[in-house]
């Protein structure tokens, strides 16, 4: 058997496996929180938790094309919506987290922080722009857009990306070497994503030379 | 107009505020003592005497003690907040000495054994609030910072008090990266550093200072935040000139030298109008001089807190 090539029960076994491991940090939190292991400060703990994971899974999720041009296995890219949507999940409890534990729906305080804050600013951005990502990521809506609109949409992964990381740096107190890790892995990722490209293009230019 | 009826209670059925507070008080101590235990905490452990100063005790409830040894800032150790816990054990509190120096007459290098006796030691509860919006309570050991600095007999000239702590990268490992100017450099006017509410601090909740809350001896300035309460100190030096702290060197723009308490002025990456008190689910607003006002705000009258923040 080809491991670049994979079988479609297969397939739908490793999708089980993926889908059951991205909800692994959850679980490992709602245990914590169920044995009051979060520590002095719980809503705190769950604020950054919830937001690690928000990006791990963008990164994942855009590290998903080039582990592919790099490996040649093609079925890599049947798993990144997978991947997309929960980074979109773990996004949407991180701002259920802010909204209902950390400002218990203080609107007036919520708006200000959007307004003022500039971390607060581009990380609600980044997690407003996800939500048409994830919205038109059945295969109904991708055949709806046509796929070069779709692509050109979902092309925005990019600056969420950015905006998650700078959302992350603009807001630690000075030791800023958790944010410059995840800013190092999206920098290689999308060097790796260029490289691909220039190569691509070389490519096409010598096939309409011949 | 009709009053609501009050039921008369007589005077003998409510309890004296004091004694109230002292029960509260103990059982408190009870609880946060046996939580420790049970959690197997790396505290001193070493019993310290010391007598309730009236004057200083608080109706806030106490945050227990694991928490107050568990979620340390203390970036010697660690930037985490639970690393400091871990790492406390490198840290040797005996020998230990603290050198009194600069404008003074009578410069000295003080043995932590004779600074432990030079005052009475008094418990002092005192609210604690951390630059980063969250808030403790916690029952300190110490007496006035006062009381150390009148040893040296500072001149006329000290108008300043800074703080050094200890640099040892070997049992402070996070001082082998360069998050902050290491040492640890803290500051004080000396009106401020001679205001009764500074303490010397050598203990909390009965016992010596656990390594992580800033063994063998430290400074609490309440009505600051927390980063200005310097820990593990070593060096004291009265100056003529102000001090640039730590804090100051890492970001002027966010770190000034008085960083008072003050729900007026933000910090420019966040809001200072809330706090959250660690055990509490709603935020509660922050205090000017975190609640203190009535004791310091004269040391600050005619200035701008805007701008000396």
């Amino acid at each position: 058997m080809n491991w670049k090539t994979l079988e479609d029960t297969h397939l739908r076994h490793l999708k089980a496996l993926v889908f059951l491991l991205a909800l692994l940090p959850l679980a490992l939190l709602l245990t914590a929180a169920w044995q009051d292991n979060l520590g002095a400060n719980p809503i705190e703990k769950i604020t950054h938790n919830t937001g690690y994971w928000t990006l791990t899974f963008l990164l994942i999720s855009l590290g998903v094309t080039p582990l592919r041009q790099l490996s040649g296995a093609s079925w890599l890219v049947r798993l990144r919506r997978m991947l997309g949507l929960f980074a979109f999940f773990y996004a949407c409890l991180h701002f259920l987290t802010y909204l209902v534990l950390d400002q218990f729906f203080d609107w007036s305080a919520i708006a200000k922080d959007i307004l003022k804050r500039p971390y607060i600013t581009v990380g609600f951005a980044a997690f407003v722009l996800l939500i048409p990502l994830a919205v038109t990521s059945t295969n109904a809506m991708q055949r709806r857009l046509g796929g070069k609109n779709w692509k050109r949409l979902h092309r925005l992964v990019y600056l969420i990306a950015t905006a998650g990381v700078v959302h992350f740096a603009w807001l630690v107190k000075k030791d800023l070497s958790r944010p410059l890790l995840f800013a190092g892995i999206l920098a290689l990722l999308l060097v790796l994503r260029w490289i691909n490209k220039l190569k691509v293009a070389r490519l096409s230019r010598s096939y309409s030379t011949v | 107009m009709k009053l609501p009826c009050i039921p008369a209670i007589p005077a003998s059925e409510i309890t004296p505020r004091e004694l109230f507070y002292q029960r509260r008080h103990f059982m408190q101590l009870a609880l946060g003592g046996s939580a420790a235990l049970l959690a197997g905490t790396a505290v001193g452990g070493e019993k310290l005497a010391s007598s309730l100063s009236e004057a200083y005790g608080l109706t806030d409830k106490l945050t227990p003690l694991e928490d107050v040894s568990q979620y340390n800032n203390f970036y010697e150790f660690d930037t985490s907040k639970e690393g400091p816990a871990k790492m406390a054990g490198r840290l040797k509190t005996r020998p230990w000495t603290v050198s009194v120096e600069g404008e003074v007459r009578k410069p000295k290098q003080f043995a932590i054994e004779d600074l432990l006796k030079l005052a009475p030691m008094q418990e002092r509860i005192y609210r604690l609030r951390c630059v980063e919006a969250w808030s403790m309570v916690i029952p300190w050991l110490g007496y006035p910072l006062a009381e150390l600095l009148k040893q040296v007999e500072p001149t006329s000239e000290a108008r300043y008090v800074e703080f050094v702590s200890l640099h040892d990268p070997e049992q402070l490992p996070g001082q082998r990266r360069a998050v902050l100017e290491w040492p640890y450099r803290e500051g004080l006017r000396i009106d401020e550093a001679m205001h009764p509410l500074a303490l010397l601090s050598f203990g909390l909740y009965g016992e010596v200072l656990p390594n992580q809350n800033g063994a063998p001896v430290r400074i609490v300035v309440p009505w600051k935040y927390g980063f200005k309460s310097a820990k593990s100190i070593v060096k004291i030096r009265l100056l003529k000139q102000q001090p640039t702290s730590s804090w100051m060197h890492a970001g002027p723009s966010e770190y000034g030298f008085y960083a008072n308490v003050n729900p007026e002025v933000d910090h420019p990456r966040w809001s200072q109008a809330k706090e959250r008190r660690l055990g509490e689910f709603l935020k509660r607003p922050t205090l000017p001089f975190n609640g203190y006002a009535e004791q310091v705000a004269g040391l600050y009258a005619g200035m701008d807190l805007t701008k000396n923040f």
